[in-house]
């Protein structure tokens, strides 16, 4: 076909047609896009939207390209003032949420916590029989062999009469507490074990596993209430094995 | 009954400077400040009796009897025994307890506030580019100000307190006037980055209030001419930001920058004077002796009353009265500078006159964000981040005491009008009201819900004023 064109030329009146043609092109395509019916019109109409959804886009872009726009930008967010522009922004814990939610959630007993379901311990793996007695017969005598904490003021009961022992090694008053939305890290002194998931006779005795909710003295890490006072205790979850790790490591629960 | 012979005492009254008041005279050694308070009265022959506290050889005060002191200092009775007074202020700031209002309106952080120079009036400016004026009296919105582009990081009242100027994070400055909110003439641009400071020619220097200068980060400094609108001087010279700029009540300028020098400029043509370095790191803040008196102008807050009044009288009579007590102020030596800096250090520094500082005032762990002196010149408070409030002697720079209590970095700082009290604020989010004579909390103003970026005192005494991360603006009374 070209290879004729370029022998013998167009056709006289061939440009004024092709321009009609392509003029007429619009109309033709309305009067499709109206009278097909069934599958092939809901492809076609599918498609043509696409092709549409296309044109309006390039449209815009082109016209965004003409007129000078001005900066849209609203203002930023996080105003500081003049003294802390240049310097980074100081990490810090935020504020405290409501009191009054937090009382309400520890009165229920139900808390959130980042490790809700944990593998109950059973006696024997953590308490380990200690056999008394002139022969080595009396069994009555327990020993810890998992983390725990004792209290500042602890004394142990008479010897011959203490039923659970708590070893000195495995006794830690310090825990590595993950502060979440900080991402840093800092040695806490324990106040106390509150709760142990695998049995209450754990709290008691203040054995420490993973799962456990102890409360640490958070004053070092400068939090404030709302009504100005100072927070000075949190709950932590710990997250570790302690027996294993020689350390406890915890999430701090805000 | 045996009476005691108690032991008497040669003392000589003398004045700040050194002069001599009186002849020296026999005292006992168990007088009270308050006896000796009307023996000084009385030697002064003033119509009103003037309250005064009494210093033996500078450092220690008299506070409970005269023996005491004298027994601590081992001080030689034989010899006359130099005593210093010093006026206190007549009037008696009261420390604000409560939080009347809690101002919304803002609609992002609020960054900077001030009172006007008589304390009828109560401008912020905030993150949300507009400048707010409070009602005082009602305690709600008067106006807000619309024109800035971007946050508004430093506002100033001029001294006459007609006019407010506000700088910009895209480096204009909009004048407003109190009375409509609208604003003045033209924004004023020309800084090329932030404008981090603003600060007002003095009223007794010119009373009609005309000329401005802000500090950028850009590192220049320009001298605006407010009522023609257009920049007046251009001085350069700093490498880095300016951090702050003060016009000093005898015609110089004083900038501090981040290149770690502080620059001194004749106001009149813009040329420096003196370079003054020292710092080892950037200087943050600088405070001049005179500051408080070249903020209030010609408003003495003695004869403050319940309303607070505009200034009346004619621009001559302004601009004595305000004469009359800057100089009163400065005394005979000339102003004293402080600048505080990243290296947790302070320079104290006799700007006209050395280029050596007087004392480096050291003992700061973390930076130190503000400096101000009192009042009266005579103490020195510097905020900083690692919590605590430290207080010099504001004429040698000696350390006096710290004061502790925030749990957070203390971010800025501001004296009640009779120097006696100090109100901080801080990034835990209170405000806290110390005693400076007893270095002890005097009142614990918790309420905002974050940080507390801007706090100031009012010139009348009456009110305190703080605004925050948390967009809110309090106000605290007695």
């Amino acid at each position: 076909m070209f290879l004729h064109r370029k022998r013998h030329g167009y056709r006289l009146d061939h440009h004024e047609k092709k321009r009609k043609k392509e003029s007429r092109e619009a109309h033709e395509r309305s009067h499709k896009a109206r009278k097909m019916i069934g599958l092939k019109a809901k492809l076609y109409h599918k498609q043509r939207h696409a092709e549409k959804i296309q044109m309006k886009k390039t449209i815009k872009m082109h016209e965004q390209r003409k007129t000078k726009q001005k900066n849209d930008d609203k203002t930023p967010e996080g105003a500081v003032p003049a003294y802390l522009l240049d310097r980074e922004g100081q990490s810090r814990a935020k504020v405290l949420s409501n009191m009054i939610k937090q009382k309400r959630k520890e009165k229920a007993g139900k808390w959130e916590v980042p490790l809700p379901k944990v593998r109950a311990q059973g006696e024997t793996e953590v308490l380990k029989v200690i056999r008394t007695g002139k022969r080595q017969k009396k069994a009555w005598k327990r020993m810890v062999t998992k983390v725990c904490f004792v209290g500042d003021g602890f004394t142990r009961k008479p010897p011959k009469y203490e039923r659970f022992i708590r070893p000195m090694g495995l006794r830690f008053k310090k825990a590595h507490v993950t502060h979440p939305e900080l991402k840093a890290t800092f040695c806490l002194p324990i106040l106390g074990v509150k709760k142990n998931p695998s049995s209450p006779l754990y709290t008691s005795l203040g054995v420490i596993t993973k799962g456990t909710v102890v409360e640490v003295n958070v004053s070092e890490l400068g939090l404030v209430t709302q009504g100005g006072k100072v927070i000075w205790g949190k709950y932590a979850q710990v997250t570790n094995n302690p027996e294993n790790d020689g350390c406890i490591n915890a999430v701090l629960l805000v | 009954m045996t009476t005691e012979d108690v032991e008497r005492l040669l003392i000589q009254f003398q004045d700040e400077n050194g002069e001599v008041l009186g002849s020296p005279f026999d005292v006992p050694l168990d007088i009270t400040p308050d006896k000796l308070q009307l023996v000084c009265n009385a030697l002064l022959q003033k119509d009103e009796p003037v309250p005064l506290a009494f210093f033996v050889r500078g450092e220690a005060e008299v506070v409970s009897s005269l023996g005491s002191c004298v027994k601590a200092l081992e001080v030689e009775t034989e010899q006359v025994l130099p005593v210093v007074y010093q006026p206190q202020a007549v009037f008696r700031v009261r420390a604000v307890s409560r939080c009347t209002s809690t101002l919304q309106g803002h609609t992002e952080a609020v960054i900077s506030t001030a009172f006007s120079p008589t304390g009828k009036y109560l401008a912020s400016g905030s993150g949300d580019t507009t400048v707010r004026f409070w009602d005082l009296t009602t305690e709600t919105p008067h106006h807000t100000a619309r024109g800035h582009t971007h946050w508004v990081l430093s506002i100033a009242w001029s001294p006459d307190g007609k006019k407010l100027a506000s700088g910009c994070k895209n480096s204009q400055i909009c004048l407003w006037d109190p009375v409509t909110g609208s604003q003045i003439g033209k924004t004023l641009t020309g800084h090329t980055k932030w404008i981090t400071w603003l600060c007002w020619e003095p009223l007794h220097l010119n009373p009609e209030c005309r000329y401005l200068a802000s500090s950028s980060k850009d590192g220049s400094i320009r001298v605006w001419d407010t009522v023609l609108g257009r920049c007046e001087k251009i001085l350069t010279g700093h490498t880095q930001s300016v951090t702050c700029v003060k016009w000093g009540g005898d015609g110089l300028l004083y900038t501090s920058s981040q290149d770690r020098t502080v620059k001194v400029w004749r106001a009149k043509d813009g040329v420096q004077c003196r370079t003054l370095q020292g710092h080892a790191h950037w200087v943050n803040t600088l405070a001049l002796s005179t500051d408080y008196v070249l903020r209030t102008g010609a408003f003495e807050p003695a004869t403050a009353t319940i309303n607070p009044q505009d200034l009346t009288g004619s621009l001559d009579e302004l601009k004595e009265k305000a004469l009359q007590r800057y100089n009163k102020v400065r005394g005979s030596a000339p102003e004293r500078l402080v600048s505080g800096s990243d290296d947790f250090t302070l320079f104290l520094w006799n700007p006209a006159q050395e280029k050596k500082p007087l004392a480096r005032m050291t003992g700061h762990s973390a930076l130190v964000n503000e400096v101000l002196f009192s009042p009266d010149t005579r103490l020195l408070a510097s905020a900083s981040f690692d919590k605590s409030i430290k207080i010099w002697d504001g004429r040698t720079g000696k350390y006096l005491m710290s004061l502790r209590g925030h749990v957070g970095s203390v971010y800025q700082v501001a004296w009640s009008a009779d120097s006696r009290l100090l109100v901080s604020g801080s990034s835990d989010s209170t405000l806290k009201v110390w005693d400076v004579k007893t270095g002890k909390l005097n009142m614990d103003l918790p309420g905002h819900a974050d940080e507390v970026y801007a706090v100031d005192w009012s010139p009348d005494g009456q009110r305190v004023a703080s605004g925050g991360k948390d967009k809110c603006l309090r106000i605290w009374r007695r």
